[in-house]
This record gives structure tokens, C-alpha cells and sequence, in this order.
């Protein structure tokens, strides 16, 4: 219970109000089609330095929970999911909101966010604690196994190719090799004197997450966004509050699965949230009514992506593994503090560790309240054309680069990540396993070379890396979910081969 | 997406591979170099098996870039390359950034080039959005940036 001590910090007279500005900015921007929760955070990160460690994580949690939440307004009002996450609240949501019932629909998202969030940030403040105390018996070897484990597991699951995905992993830990190497001062991979101090992660961030995003907006040339505005009529929130009461298997169906979902690395809100629909369908006697505008559909689909936020953050707060890519920025956002995830965040910063997740807790009911009142701002926002979007997030990422440490050589890095990253999108390239093989990447080689050296100095490399109880089940993990993502992976072409055939 | 664009994007990662495999093998002192290689050859297995696959026509992922796609595309990213490595150094970066930003806006806004309206309302995006990044970067963070050419 000692997050409760920690209860007054959030309402330090700035806490709070980054609190409240990242809960609007995060809504405003999650409903702006385009500007993914991942990118606003890492476009939020340079605002930070000048922050103290726990206000920064403030602004940056806020930002991230109101992302997904807000992503909602634009996907029920216009049909455009504000982020990925958001895919499953258009299918009843926007229905809804054609019949005449917009207000209602973001009233029950809200309210099913706001639920679903407490509840996961709940299970991160009841887990978090037990599972560092586990991380401090882990020595160099299973951290090094950990942080494999952390791009592996992203590298297959958030890929549309498990080869593509741990190549993408691979030049992430790549690309953190370059510059100096830290025990023997020697010079790697510096091709340009840019390099001379290694990759910066926070430009590095920014490059792989908006820079692809702008060429995107490019790449569709002059067009509009193409939707209208759904006007929305007034409703009561009191009979909003009743109807989600009223409909408690579709709100424990998409909180329970959103929080287990949250729970495995690799695993986004998109996935949780469709999951959770599918299976509130399954299980619903209005079966027929889904799709339709049926209210069940929005409260899964809200509950569960909202709900995966808190846990996505367990295995980063207590293994260093992010969850989902917004937790590997939030990661990099920590590290830039000097503070590292797991024993030594709770044990050597409590008051960092507590107020950030009691300032989560807190931003869901912000985030509820605000966003009842800031949908329609939010849904008029997300009408800027891309090609204002485009240039405002061009020069945000070019100043925020260059703000980190006031060097052009971090813009330079931080555009050809970018340009970079487009392409190999393009190739099936995945921008996740590569932020997250740039960011553990140093952890798991300084943990490979400790380990080195101690094995050196007794039973060998082999005996010291692939022996042990810990050792092997993390290496088991690691092969499990290759496995898992290719049989999934043939699965799915022998699916579609066989539907391209019958067609 | 046709086979050879397959093959020249995972050639291209195949040959940066090859290229990172070799100087992790090669230079000195190798102790620096432990972690590399075993990045490197990993790294090298799974780029050629990519490249394997797209020389023998067999890469089904990834939409690659469309005909309509690079054109629509290549006077923005012409504007951003020019704005990133050459106009913030030198012309100085809020100078830039409003050249960069009106530039952009005139290329990809959907709005009527002929009408007098739309340009005026180019113009005052540009300059309020300029105001803000200046009362952001430069009075609240205290960001000092390469010196303007214009004042």
C-alpha cells in the first residue's frame, strides 16, 4: 500500500497541471488521425528535459492514456480511428453516431475507458511491486536473456513478417553499438562524425515514430481528409453512467481482456480491443445487434484498450521489457532521467515510481471528464488537413532533435532514421522491434560482457549463458514466441491462399 | 508490390549485413567487437535469407511504393531534405521552418491554388504556427539555435 503516500505529489500545483495538459493535449491529439499514441509521446519527450524526472513521466503518462482514449472521438465521429487501437470502437461507434446517438457513444467510450484504466493501472500498482522484488534475482546473464526476450517478443508479434521483425530487431541493436565502446574507448561504425556520440535514442524516437508518419501524409498527395463531422446532440452522462452499469458483461469482458492483453509484451491495444469485441459478441445475447450501433460493441472495445495501457507497463516497470512501442518511448523518456525500471526505480526512487502510476490512476478520471466536454473540439481538430499535420510535425521533430542536446548531428540522425524507416516500412519493416532493439540494446550488452567476464573466470560462456533454471526458461520464452509467431505467420498465408484460391 | 523492389530494399539491408559483419569480424581490439558479432551474425542470416526470398520471388510482405505514391511524395520529401541538412543551419532554423512550413502547406493543401483566400490563409497558418514554435523553443525552453539570417 505504499503508492498511497505517494497520493499528494500529483496534486503539487505543476504536477497537476501537466496532468491536466497532457490529459487535453493527449485527447486532442489522440483524436487527430495520423498522430499515433506512440508518436505524440516521443514528440512530447523533448518538453521533458527541463522537468524533474516524476513531472515529466507525468506529462508523458497523461499523454499516453488520453492518446488511446481520445483516439475514440475521431473513430465514432468520423470513421477514422484515431490510432490503431481504436480500429474495433468504429464498428457500432460510428453507427451509432450516424443514427443520431454521437453523444451517447462517446459518453459510454469514455466512461468504458475511464473503468477499464482504472482497472489496469490497478493490476500495475498490485503487480509492479511483487514482480521487481522477483527482478532482483536476476543476474547478468537472464538480464541479457530479458532484454533478447524484449526484441524478440516485439520483433514477432507486432510484425506482419517474424523474419522481417527480428531482422528489424537486429539493426536496432545494431545501431546502438555505434560510437564508443564503453570498456575499451574503441571507435564503431562511425561513418560520419554525426555518430561520434552514438545514436541519440530520444531523436532517434522521434525519427523512426513521425518522420514515417509525415512522408505517409506525403505520400498521399492533396487530398482532404474526406469525412464529415457527425453533429452531436445532447445527451444525460447520468443515463450513460446507467447504461454502462447496465451492460456489465461487455465492460468486465473488455476490461479482463484488455488487461491480460496488456500484460504480454508485444501485444497492442489493437489486438485487445478487437479481441475484446469478438468475444463480448460471443458471448452477448444480442448477438445480431453488433455492428448495428449496439452500445456493447463501443463499451468492449473502449474498456479494452484502455484497460491494456496499465499492464503494458508491468514488464516495463519491473524487467525493463515495454509492453507495447508507446512503453519503450516511455522507456527512453526514463533513461534520459538517469533512472532505471526494476528494483533500483522502487527501491531508489519510490516517489518517481508511485507518483507516475498514482498520476495514471488520476488521468483516467481526468481523462473521463475532459473528454465528455473536448470530444467536439477533438473531432474539429482531427479535420486539419494532412498537410498541415505533415509540416507541424515535420518542424516539431526537427526542433525536438535538436533541443535533446542542442546538436545538429542529432537531426541529421534523427531524418535519415526517419527517411529510413519509411522505406522499410514499406518492405514490411516494423518500427517497433527496431526502437526496441536501440533502447535494450545497451542493457543487454553490458550485461552480455559482466557475464562474459564472470563466466570467463569459472565455468565458460556456454555453461554460464544456457544453463540454470532462469537461463533456460527465458530461452524457452524467446524460442516460444518465434514459434508461436511463425506457425501463426504460415497460418495465416495458408488462409489466404486458400480464400485468394476459392475467389 | 513487383519483385524488384523486393530486391532492392532487402538488398540493400543484406549488403548493410554483409558490411557490419565484416567490420565486426575485422577490426580491432575484438573485445569491443563481442557484442557486434554476435548482433552481426545474426543480423547477416536473416538479411540473406530475406534477400534469398526476394530474388526467388517468394516475399509477400509490404505494399512498397507505388508510381502515384513516389510522385505525390518526392516534392515533400525534396522540401524536407533541404529544409533538415541545408536551410536550419544555415538560414537559421524559425526562418527556415516558416519557408519550410509555407512551402509544405502550398504543395499538399487541398485548397484552390487560384483563390487569393487560400494563399492568405497560408500565410497566417504559417505565421502563427512560427510564433508558437518560437514562444515554445526559444522563451520557454531556452533553446538557442543556429543564428537567423533575417534578424
Amino acid at each position: 500500500m505504499e503508492f498511497i503516500y505517494y497520493f499528494g505529489d500529483v496534486f503539487s500545483p505543476l504536477s497537476f497541471l501537466l496532468l491536466l495538459g497532457g490529459t487535453v493535449g493527449g485527447l486532442i491529439l489522440g483524436a487527430t488521425p495520423g498522430l499515433s499514441p506512440t508518436m505524440a509521446v516521443a514528440l512530447l519527450i523533448p518538453f521533458t528535459f527541463q522537468l524533474e524526472a516524476v513531472q515529466g513521466l507525468i506529462l508523458l503518462g497523461a499523454a499516453y492514456t488520453s492518446t488511446v482514449a481520445g483516439g475514440a472521438v475521431s473513430a465514432i465521429l468520423l470513421k477514422i480511428p484515431g490510432a490503431p487501437a481504436n480500429i474495433a470502437t468504429t464498428l457500432d461507434g460510428h453507427t451509432m453516431a450516424k443514427q443520431g446517438q454521437g453523444a451517447r457513444a462517446l459518453q459510454l467510450s469514455f466512461l468504458a475507458s475511464a473503468v477499464g484504466g482504472i482497472f489496469g493501472v490497478l493490476l500495475l500498482i498490485f503487480l509492479t511491486p511483487v514482480l521487481a522484488k522477483w527482478a532482483l534475482a536476476f543476474g547478468p546473464s537472464h538480464l541479457f536473456w530479458l532484454a533478447i526476450l524484449g526484441v524478440t517478443v516485439i520483433g514477432t508479434l507486432d510484425s506482419s513478417s517474424v523474419v522481417k521483425g527480428l531482422l528489424s530487431g537486429c539493426i536496432g541493436l545494431w545501431l546502438a553499438t555505434i560510437g564508443f565502446d564503453d570498456i575499451m574507448g574503441a571507435q564503431r561504425f562511425i561513418f560520419h562524425p554525426a555518430l561520434g556520440g552514438g545514436i541519440n535514442i530520444i531523436a532517434a524516437l522521434i525519427g523512426l515514430f513521425a518522420i514515417p508518419q509525415v512522408l505517409t501524409m506525403f505520400a498521399k498527395g492533396r487530398r482532404n481528409v474526406g469525412a464529415e463531422v457527425i453533429e452531436v446532440q445532447r445527451h444525460s452522462i447520468l443515463a450513460a453512467v446507467r447504461e454502462l452499469f447496465s451492460r456489465t458483461r461487455a465492460l468486465s469482458i473488455g476490461t479482463l481482456i484488455g488487461s491480460i492483453i496488456g500484460l504480454i509484451p508485444g501485444v497492442g491495444g489493437q489486438i485487445a480491443g478487437l479481441v475484446a469485441y469478438d468475444q463480448t459478441k460471443k458471448f452477448s445475447s444480442e448477438k445480431d445487434k453488433f455492428g448495428t450501433g449496439h452500445s456493447e460493441g463501443v463499451i468492449a472495445a473502449e474498456a479494452a484498450n484502455n484497460a491494456m495501457v496499465g499492464p503494458s507497463l508491468v514488464p516495463l516497470l519491473t524487467l525493463s521489457i515495454p509492453g507495447s512501442p508507446t512503453a519503450a518511448v516511455l522507456l527512453g523518456g526514463l533513461l534520459i532521467h538517469g533512472i532505471f525500471p526494476g528494483s533500483d526505480l522502487f527501491d531508489n526512487h519510490p516517489d518517481v515510481a508511485w507518483t507516475f502510476i498514482n498520476s495514471m490512476l488520476i488521468g483516467q478520471v481526468l481523462m473521463c471528464i475532459f473528454g465528455l466536454y473536448v470530444a467536439g473540439l477533438a473531432a474539429r481538430v482531427a479535420q486539419v488537413p494532412q498537410s498541415v499535420m505533415a509540416a507541424i510535425v515535420l518542424s516539431l521533430s526537427v526542433f525536438g532533435a535538436y533541443s535533446v542536446q542542442s546538436s545538429m548531428g542529432d537531426v541529421y540522425v534523427m531524418a535519415c532514421l526517419g527517411i529510413g524507416m519509411f522505406f522499410l516500412e514499406r518492405f514490411g519493416f516494423s518500427a517497433a522491434p527496431l526502437v526496441l532493439g536501440l533502447i535494450l540494446g545497451p542493457i543487454a550488452e553490458a550485461n552480455f560482457i559482466q557475464g562474459s567476464m564472470i563466466a570467463d573466470a569459472t565455468d565458460g560462456r556456454g555453461a554460464y549463458f544456457l544453463t540454470g533454471g532462469l537461463n533456460l526458461f527465458l530461452i524457452a520464452v524467446v524460442l516460444a514466441s518465434i514459434v508461436y509467431s511463425v506457425w501463426m505467420e504460415l497460418r495465416h498465408r495458408r488462409y489466404t491462399t486458400k480464400e485468394e484460391a476459392q475467389a | 508490390m513487383n519483385r524488384s523492389q523486393h530486391i532492392f530494399g532487402s538488398g540493400i539491408v543484406f549488403a548493410v549485413g554483409l558490411w557490419v559483419t565484416w567490420i565486426s569480424y575485422t577490426q580491432q581490439p575484438a573485445e569491443a567487437f563481442l557484442f557486434p558479432r554476435l548482433i552481426a551474425s545474426v543480423f547477416v542470416v536473416l538479411a540473406g535469407w530475406t534477400f534469398g526470398k526476394a530474388v526467388l520471388g517468394l516475399s509477400k510482405v509490404g505494399i512498397g511504393v507505388s508510381r502515384t505514391m513516389f510522385v505525390n511524395l518526392l516534392p515533400g520529401l525534396v522540401v524536407m531534405l533541404i529544409y533538415v541538412f541545408w536551410a536550419a543551419k544555415t538560414m537559421g532554423f524559425y526562418t527556415a521552418t516558416a519557408i519550410a512550413f509555407f512551402i509544405l502547406l502550398s504543395l499538399y493543401d487541398p485548397a484552390p491554388h487560384a483563390e487569393a483566400k487560400s494563399w492568405i490563409k497560408r500565410a497566417i497558418i504559417t505565421g502563427v504556427f512560427v510564433a508558437v514554435m518560437y514562444g515554445l523553443f526559444a522563451l520557454l525552453l531556452n533553446v538557442y539555435t543556429p543564428k537567423e539570417i533575417l534578424f
